[in-house]
């Protein structure tokens, strides 16, 4: 069903959990726990007055934050009736590492394998993540009053993942986080028809179930008849005589990446014999951005839509300018992860789009080959763990530091078409952009590809004629565990609290 | 030029024999999805002629969806289908594979009706074979053996250029084109790269095509003023079956997608093979036949230099009725996985899959023909994978090269053969290595 004239609803953003509209930057301190439910009923008991943050915007930001989110297995546990759960997505239900097939998708075969992983393989899938958030200082408190009255007999925490305040970098060095779409929060954003811009602002049904998303349509989710432990949830706006489970709530993807720091600085070192400029520069292309985050490519002066004009010099660009990928290579993991093309290439005129409708008018075989990126945006929310070190640091002889990495968090209505299809297509495909050899300089886990001699390269275009190569790429992100999550909204946590009553 | 021709040896499975026959197809494979392309029963890598090919059992999942416009079910066979892409004439590469892999492929037909041992494979294979009504080829012309020089020309040419980076550095790219020109001259002398010419197009092909190009356009002029009459009642009738027909796409069943999803991304290349049944009526199946009419047409003279309208992945696709034109099986090989190939079909060229697809049952509905449809992104999706079917056995003679590799290779080799080309046009090229 199409939005009709539903689009200037209103959205209650104190039914939604905080971590979609905000990452809680201010509250430093976060704490993931992974947990198990021992006892369904004191679960549900714990559930129905849990201190859930939600979307609302207050005065001051808050001193804590609490976040819930479920997995397949977790609303099995709470009693979530079989009918209801077939609801949910397949890649929810099937979880990250339930298929085979998924495994290869995402590229968690060879080292990324979940055979290896700390926690998420089959088997070993928690049942619900809880995230806490705090202010510096404010950690105990939270966890004390979280960890009241009923949670022995409702929980067993099986991880509990700890995160560190690298200072908005991550543990390379790299500033964060910079590029993250808008949500359209007033519910104006028209989605018909080919955008010819790229833009930054995204429909809500991106980012949140129950709203229409870039296709103007609802993603599926479980919806209810009107039935009494439904009752508090809000109605579906496309079938409104059926209760919403999945109205702002959303799906939450999670997974732990280990990275390699001092192996990432000093296989760059020595591919540039040392030259800290050159080491600097090499590191930089690889990731598509400057150490503190400066594109590299130039803003353009044309405002993007969705683009806070405070995050302009970060931000206001496209890779229009750069069809050539010699400022930025075609495969360096920003202009991967975030491509930042409009639904068809730039064209002039009706006619114009209409031969680039046809395919006509392109003047190189790569031109147009990129999915259009509005529909396989993610809303990003990860924390760091690990100490930081400086590239000086990684280079130099010198004590073990431990393991770093980061907690790789994303929220996205449809996990297959945003998440999965950008770490297959984009960040794990050897031919991405018609490239070929290479995966992510980041990301890539270097695992040999039928029919290739390797996919462990990184090619530099230059503005002079033939790439330059690096070439033996290691692998410098290992996959340490992972799992796919709903986050509920609060309407539909009162909800799961009352499940499987008797 | 060679041409590419295609062959599908369709024919029904004798029920009991069925069992049997899953799992001598099994056997082909190391595993599902993997085939052993040296297997004992046809081993598709000795035929150097062969792009792609698959055996398979055509299972129709969707034969009870004829109920929604109140008709019964119509039970067809269940058929066994051979389907293959080559250079040359489909008939040279089945007379060789039926003298070089007879035996095998006699032990797969014995589990179809009427197969008789002492048949004569030949013969048997022919007489069952259907001609796709659409037909695409990527790139017409260019050949397995071509691909595969190509792309070792590549291999060599980027490891000249990676030894000698330090030298080529300070050079005009006219001069690294000339020491590249040079270099490959002197593998190709010393027989370590081979570049064999292309084969000049046979004088038949050149023919019939220039009648085919010819002929539709003239064909449609002559019909011209009938159409023109029938236009109008074409989309009345039009606009009341979109009005009516009922969508048929629910979720697809988990296990269902399961197998059909532990057969790919083996390969950086898929084979999705997919059926179901027209909606009934004549006005349906004349929209069809015309509409593939159409897409053969451009297939073969627009869209045959590496681009299917925007799509680039799509290497190899055909339409072919079965059943009195009252079912349509669609077979394609693409690069990418299958989330990429449905994401390039719904935002890139809905239309072209809306003209096509909306003539058969339970697709999403669409708005005078091309819009809408497709659009519909999780229930079109959900109809495509209710479709598929399992494809068994898979060949790619050339896995880990898709569409967008071959054509940027070709273009390396042009660029070396080429007498004359600018600065710019030099630059260019060398971005290619």
């Amino acid at each position: 069903m199409d939005r009709g004239d539903m689009s200037t609803a209103s959205v209650d953003v104190r039914d939604i959990q905080g971590v979609v509209r905000f990452g809680f930057g201010p509250l430093k301190d976060a704490s993931f726990w992974l947990l198990k439910i021992r006892d369904a009923a004191a679960a549900r008991a714990w559930l129905a007055t849990a201190p859930v943050t939600t979307a609302e915007k207050l005065g001051a930001p808050p001193v804590t934050a609490l976040q819930v989110a479920f997995t397949r297995e977790g609303l099995e546990a709470l009693g979530v009736a079989a009918d209801v759960l077939a609801g949910f997505s397949a890649e929810f239900l099937s979880g990250m590492t339930g298929e085979a097939s998924r495994s290869r998708r995402l590229g968690d075969v060879g080292a990324n394998s979940p055979e290896w992983w700390k926690w998420g393989s089959a088997g070993n899938v928690p049942h619900m993540l809880m995230m806490l958030y705090a202010q510096p200082g404010e950690m105990d408190q939270l966890t004390r009053r979280i960890r009241s009255t009923g949670w022995n007999a409702a929980f067993e925490i099986s991880d509990c993942l700890t995160t560190s305040n690298l200072q908005g970098t991550e543990p390379f060095g790299f500033n964060d986080g910079i590029s993250q779409p808008e949500l359209d929060w007033t519910r104006e954003r028209k989605t018909h028809g080919d955008q010819l811009r790229y833009g930054n602002i995204l429909a809500l049904g991106e980012f949140l179930l129950g709203y229409p998303n870039e296709y103007g349509k609802y993603t599926s989710r479980p919806l209810l008849a009107d039935e009494p432990g439904s009752a508090g949830l809000p109605c579906a706006e496309d079938y409104p005589d059926k209760r919403d489970i999945g109205r702002n709530g959303t799906y939450l993807v999670f997974r732990q990446l280990q990275q390699d720091v001092r192996g990432f600085w000093r296989f760059i070192d020595k591919q540039t014999h040392s030259n800290p400029q050159a080491r600097l520069q090499l590191a930089e292309s690889m990731v598509g951005r400057r150490m503190d985050g400066t594109p590299l490519v130039p803003a353009q002066s044309q405002h993007i839509e969705g683009i806070d004009p405070k995050s302009a010099s970060k931000n206001q660009f496209t890779y229009d300018l750069d069809e050539d990928g010699i400022r930025c290579p075609f495969g360096a993991h920003v202009r991967r992860a975030n491509p930042r093309n409009a639904d068809l290439p730039a064209s002039n005129g009706l006619v114009g789009r209409l031969l680039h409708m046809l395919g006509f008018g392109n003047a190189k075989y790569r031109d147009d080959v990129i999915a259009s990126t509005r529909f396989h945006r993610m809303l990003r929310r990860g924390r760091e763990y690990g100490t930081r070190i400086t590239p000086e640091q990684a280079v130099a002889d010198g004590p073990d530091m431990g393991e770093h990495g980061i907690h790789f968090i994303c929220i996205v209505a449809n996990i297959l078409r945003q998440f999965e299809f950008v770490q297959n297509a984009w960040v794990m495909g050897t031919k991405f952009d018609a490239l070929t050899e290479e995966s992510d300089p980041l990301l890539g886990n270097r695992e040999a590809i039928a029919g290739c001699r390797f996919t462990n390269a990184f090619s530099l275009p230059q503005e002079s004629g033939a790439c330059e190569h690096v070439a033996e790429v290691p692998q410098f992100v290992t996959v340490r565990g992972g799992a796919y999550f709903f986050l509920p909204s609060l309407s539909a946590l009162r909800y799961l609290a009352t499940v499987g009553r008797k | 030029m060679t041409p590419q021709s295609t062959f599908m040896i369709l024919a029904p499975i004798t029920p009991s024999h069925e069992a049997d026959l899953r799992r001598l197809l099994a056997e082909m494979n190391y595993e599902p999805g993997r085939l052993n392309s040296m297997n004992s029963y046809v081993p598709f890598g000795q035929f150097d002629q062969l792009h792609f090919a698959r055996i398979m059992i055509l299972e129709d999942q969707t034969l009870d969806d004829i109920t929604v416009y109140g008709m019964p079910r119509i039970d067809y066979p269940t058929y066994l289908a051979f389907i293959g892409d080559c250079d040359g004439p489909a008939e040279e590469l089945l007379a060789e594979m039926a003298k070089r892999a007879g035996e095998g492929l006699r032990k797969i037909f014995a589990h179809c009706d009427g197969f008789r041992s002492d048949a004569d494979l030949l013969v048997w294979m022919s007489a069952r074979n259907l001609l796709p009504s659409a037909n695409y080829i990527n790139w017409i012309g260019r050949t397995v053996r071509q691909v595969r020089e190509e792309e070792a020309l590549r291999q060599c040419i980027e490891e000249f250029v990676r030894k000698n980076a330090e030298s080529m550095r300070g050079m005009q790219p006219t001069q690294v084109r000339e020491m590249l020109k040079g270099f490959v001259a002197d593998e190709v002398q010393s027989g370590r790269i081979k570049l064999t010419p292309a084969t000049p197009t046979p004088f038949g092909w050149q023919v019939r095509n220039l009648f085919h190009l010819l002929g539709m356009p003239v064909l449609l002029l002559v019909l011209s003023p009938v159409l023109l009459v029938a236009l109008p009642f074409f989309l009345i009738q039009l606009r009341r079956s979109e009005r009516s027909d009922p969508e048929v796409a629910p979720r697809v069943n988990a296990d269902h997608a399961k197998v059909l999803a532990s057969l790919e991304d083996h390969d950086v290349t898929n084979q999705f093979s997919a059926m179901g049944s027209l909606k009934p009526g004549l006005f349906r199946r004349l929209t069809m036949i015309l509409v593939l009419a159409a897409i053969d047409y451009t297939a073969r003279h627009v869209f045959n230099r590496g681009r299917l309208a925007r799509v680039t992945s799509i290497q190899f696709a055909r339409w072919v009725f079965l059943d009195g034109k009252r079912r349509v099986i669609f077979t394609s090989n693409y690069d990418g996985s299958l989330e990429a190939y449905m994401d390039d079909f719904i935002n890139k060229v809905a239309f072209g899959l809306n003209v096509v697809f909306s003539n058969g049952i339970g697709y999403p509905t669409t708005n005078w023909l091309v819009l809408n449809g497709a659009k519909d992104e999780q229930t079109f999706k959900n109809y495509l994978r209710r479709h598929q079917m399992p494809t068994q056995v898979w060949y790619n003679a050339l896995p880990g090269l898709t569409a967008l590799d071959k054509w940027r290779n070709a273009q390396i080799r042009e660029g070396l053969e080429k007498t004359t080309m600018t600065t710019g046009e030099v630059r260019d090229w060398l971005r290619l290595l």
